[in-house]
Formats: structure tokens, C-alpha cells, sequence
């Protein structure tokens, strides 16, 4: 499972149909377990995403070679 | 006397003098409605200025008529400023306009409607064109100037609801003939490098002037060709531009636009506890439901007391068995009855029992002779009687003779 590829929006998507899913409550035990360890592990990224946020500011400019640098924006 | 004759150009190029030194005509602002109006390949434009009596001629050089901001139709009402001069080979006097004003509305809003007419009728207003903005933007570009209060109220309420997002600011001038040039190469930077997932461009507010590159065409155009999202945020509420007509989503400010682009961190943490609290719920109601079923089966004597439940089994499997022989042996028995039956309705229709009753049953070689023709002269039969068979001779045979005595 490529969890660390998924977009925070994928994410909490995902966490969505997990949740859903586990409330219907007719997936087989062993199923209904890998899913809750699978939300549990997905509400853990995302929660350390919103607690360790900080805000990144950059100003872009056109590099040499016409690709964008990032400047210190003051 | 003879009066000296003038040559026509002599006396044209007189006339023109007059005029080219009276201060009231070196310039004048003249108030009428615009017709015949003409622009030739040579960028001049030409038109005749009238009210309900009169008319004059007009001209508006290229150097003059490329400051327009609006495109002068015929019909209009304008006020054309410039000065009375002649043109001394027709021998005619017309304004040279050097600036015409729309009547009423300024010429910004004049150019602001055309414009917008002209847009709206090919489509680039089209809410089918507009793209969804991304609900969680990872990168933000914010294109306008480095230096206004735009940007930090941008980065301020982002940095406020979603300092997810990493801010990547493109500076550009907002105000003055390079800013369109500068916002448009800034749009399609953006957008040839992929640096964000979503844009913001905009301005604090101002005048209509200040704000007048945002109703720029080709700020217009490269809104529209902007495959990354684009949020308009110019001035202040009241203030609408033609950026934000096009733009996927129109913000009223810049902090407006950044409460739009960013989620607000504070409600998605509140979901994703709230969703914490469901999947441990419902994972607990699973496992609960488990459990009583298995407390449920746990309960049944199969498995409390095997051996009550299995002596059970055992009787009944003893009953079946006793049950299975009792019927086998009725059935047997009514066979038996059947049988000997049978074989006493046999017995009476036996041959034998005839003979017993005093008839002989008469036999050539092993056969049974059924009438007496069937036998010869000197033939020996055997007859079978009760008891045993006698071997004969037949002395005679007389056919057709029944025996009345039987």
C-alpha cells in the first residue's frame, strides 16, 4: 500500500469509505481489522500533517536556465 | 484699382493662420455625437461630429487615437478635445481630436463594458470552462506585488487556516501599462512549470485606473488558458473586474481569497477526531457483535456438556435403530402371510389335486392328449391318476362319442 504517496485529500477520501465501510460492519473479522489498523495509521499521518504544519513562504524567481528558484520571501 | 490676386493656396494657407493663432481654437472640447466613423489602414481614425443642426469634420491621428481605452463607435456621445484647424488643400477646417471622451461613463467604464460584452459573447465567462479549485492545496502561487498589503493579508489568513500549503509568491507590478505584460507572463510561468496547485492574483483596491489592468484582455486570456486554477482578488467588494468574470472563482478581497483556497485547518482536525471516535466505534461494535455470538454459541450444550449431549445423541440413535428392526420384522411377516397365501391358491388350481378328485389325465410320448382323435390303434399311452400311472394299450378309439354319464 503506497499510503505515503497519498495526497491529504486521498487521505482523509480514503479514511471516508474506511469508516463507512467498518460501520456497515459485514466485512469478515480479519478484513474489519486490517481497515482499522489501515484508518488508524492514516489518521495518525494526517494528524502529524495538521500538528507539525508550519507555513512556508518563497518568492520564485526565473532561474538561469528559466526554471524557477525559490528566494527567502522577506 | 486693381486688387492683388491671391493664389487658392495663398489664401488657404492665410486662413489657416487665422486659426492656428486664435487661442480659443488651439483648443477646444466639443460636445456631439459621433458618426460616419472610420479607421483607416493607416491607424487614423475619421468621423464627423454632429447635433441636430450642424456638423464638422474630424480627425484622430494614430499617435492620438492609440491612447483610447474605449473603441468609439458611431452614435455615440463623446467630447472630443483638440484643436480648429484647416486643411489647406480641400479649403476645409475640421477638429484634430487629440482625446475623446465617452458621455456619461468615463472611458474606462465604456471600455470595461465593450470588453465585456465582447468576452462574455465568446465564452470566456463560461461556468462549464471553470475548474474546480483542489479542496487540500499543497502550493499556493500568489501572483501580484511583492510589496502591497495583498500579499501579507494572503499569507496571514493562509498562514491562519491551512499553513499546509507552501506559499510560492510571484511578484509582478499591479498598476501601470507593464503590469498586464508582467501578470500574464507570471500566469503562464506558473503554469509551464506546474509550481502550484492552485493561484491567486489579484490587488488591495484603488481607483478604477489603479485596478485597470485586471480588465486587461490579455490578463483576461490568460486567466481563461490557465490550467491551474485561478481565483481573482481585486480591491474590495464592490470593486468587480473583468479577471474576475474569468477567473474560476471570484474572491472579494485577497484575505477573501485566501479563506477560499485554504480549508480551514481547525474544522479538519476537528473531522478527523470526530472520525478517530467512529472508527473505534465501529470497530468495537464489530468486535462486540463477535463476541456475543461466540458467548451465544459457547452457551449451547454441544459445547457446555459434551457428554449429556452426546448420550442424548446416542438414545436416539438407539430408538431409530430398534425402531428400523421392529419395522423390518413387521415387514417380513406380512411377506410370510402373503406368501403362503399364494401358495394354497396355487395348491388348488394344481393338476394333482384334479387327479385326486378321480380324473386321469392320458399321455402319448410325454404329451397330454386333449380328444381322442389324437390317439391310434395300439398306441401306448401312460395315464396319470392319484396315486401313481398306468401304462395301456389302446384297443380301439371311438371318436365323437362323449360320455353322458360324466
Amino acid at each position: 500500500m503506497a499510503k505515503k504517496e497519498m495526497t491529504f485529500e486521498q487521505s482523509l477520501t480514503r479514511l471516508e469509505e474506511i469508516v463507512k465501510s467498518l460501520e456497515k460492519g459485514d466485512a469478515p473479522l480479519a478484513e474489519s481489522l486490517g481497515l482499522f489498523e489501515e484508518g488508524a495509521g492514516l489518521l495518525r499521518s494526517c494528524g502529524k500533517l495538521l500538528d507539525e504544519a508550519e507555513q512556508k513562504v518563497v518568492q520564485l524567481r526565473k532561474g538561469p536556465d528559466g526554471a524557477p528558484e525559490e528566494l527567502p520571501f522577506e | 484699382m486693381t486688387e492683388t490676386a491671391f493664389t487658392v493656396s495663398a489664401l488657404n494657407e492665410y486662413i489657416k493662420g487665422l486659426f492656428d493663432t486664435d487661442p480659443l481654437l488651439g483648443r477646444v472640447a466639443v460636445k456631439g455625437e459621433l458618426s460616419n466613423y472610420k479607421i483607416y489602414p493607416s491607424g487614423h481614425h475619421y468621423f464627423t461630429l454632429k447635433d441636430a443642426e450642424s456638423s464638422i469634420r474630424c480627425v484622430m491621428f494614430r499617435s492620438s487615437a492609440a491612447k483610447l481605452r474605449f473603441r468609439p463607435e458611431s452614435g455615440m456621445s463623446v467630447t472630443a478635445t483638440g484643436r480648429v484647424s484647416v486643411y489647406p488643400r480641400d479649403g476645409a477646417y475640421q477638429l484634430y481630436v487629440s482625446d475623446l471622451m465617452p458621455e456619461g461613463a468615463g472611458d474606462l467604464q465604456v471600455a470595461f463594458e465593450q470588453l465585456k460584452a465582447k468576452l462574455a459573447a465568446e465564452g470566456l465567462f463560461d461556468p462549464a470552462h471553470k475548474k474546480p479549485l483542489p479542496a487540500f492545496p499543497r502550493r499556493v502561487a500568489v501572483i501580484t506585488s511583492g510589496a502591497g498589503a495583498a500579499v501579507h493579508d494572503i499569507i496571514r489568513v493562509l498562514g491562519r487556516r491551512w499553513p499546509l500549503a507552501k506559499i510560492l509568491v510571484l511578484p509582478v507590478r499591479v498598476q501601470g501599462a507593464e503590469a498586464p505584460p508582467e501578470i500574464v507572463g507570471a500566469i503562464r510561468y506558473a503554469n509551464r512549470y506546474r509550481v502550484a496547485d492552485v493561484i491567486i492574483t489579484g490587488r488591495g483596491g484603488g481607483s478604477m485606473e489603479d485596478l485597470w489592468a485586471f480588465n486587461d484582455e490579455r490578463v483576461a486570456r490568460a486567466i481563461y488558458a490557465s490550467e491551474i486554477p485561478v481565483v481573482s482578488a481585486v480591491g474590495h467588494e464592490p470593486d468587480v473586474t473583468i479577471a474576475d468574470y474569468v477567473a474560476d472563482r471570484r474572491a472579494a478581497t485577497p484575505s477573501n481569497a485566501a479563506e477560499i483556497v485554504g480549508p480551514d485547518i481547525e474544522e479538519v482536525a476537528a473531522w478527523a477526531a470526530q472520525t478517530n471516535i467512529r472508527l473505534g466505534q465501529a470497530i468495537g461494535k464489530k468486535l462486540d457483535t463477535l463476541s456475543r455470538r461466540l458467548s451465544e454459541l459457547a452457551a449451547r450444550p454441544a459445547l457446555t456438556d459434551p457428554e449429556v449431549y452426546l448420550g442424548t445423541k446416542r438414545m436416539a440413535l438407539d430408538y431409530a435403530r430398534s425402531n428400523l428392526a421392529a419395522a423390518g420384522e413387521k415387514l417380513a411377516g406380512e411377506k410370510r402371510r402373503a406368501y403362503v397365501a399364494l401358495a394354497a391358491k396355487l395348491d388348488a388350481l394344481s393338476p394333482l389335486k384334479v387327479l385326486s378328485r378321480g380324473y386321469a389325465i392320458a399321455e402319448k410320448n410325454g404329451a397330454a392328449l386333449r380328444s381322442a382323435g389324437q390317439a391310434r390303434k395300439g398306441d401306448k399311452i401312460n395315464v396319470r391318476l392319484s396315486g401313481g400311472s398306468l401304462d395301456c394299450l389302446v384297443e380301439d378309439v371311438h371318436n365323437g362319442e362323449e360320455r353322458n354319464d360324466v
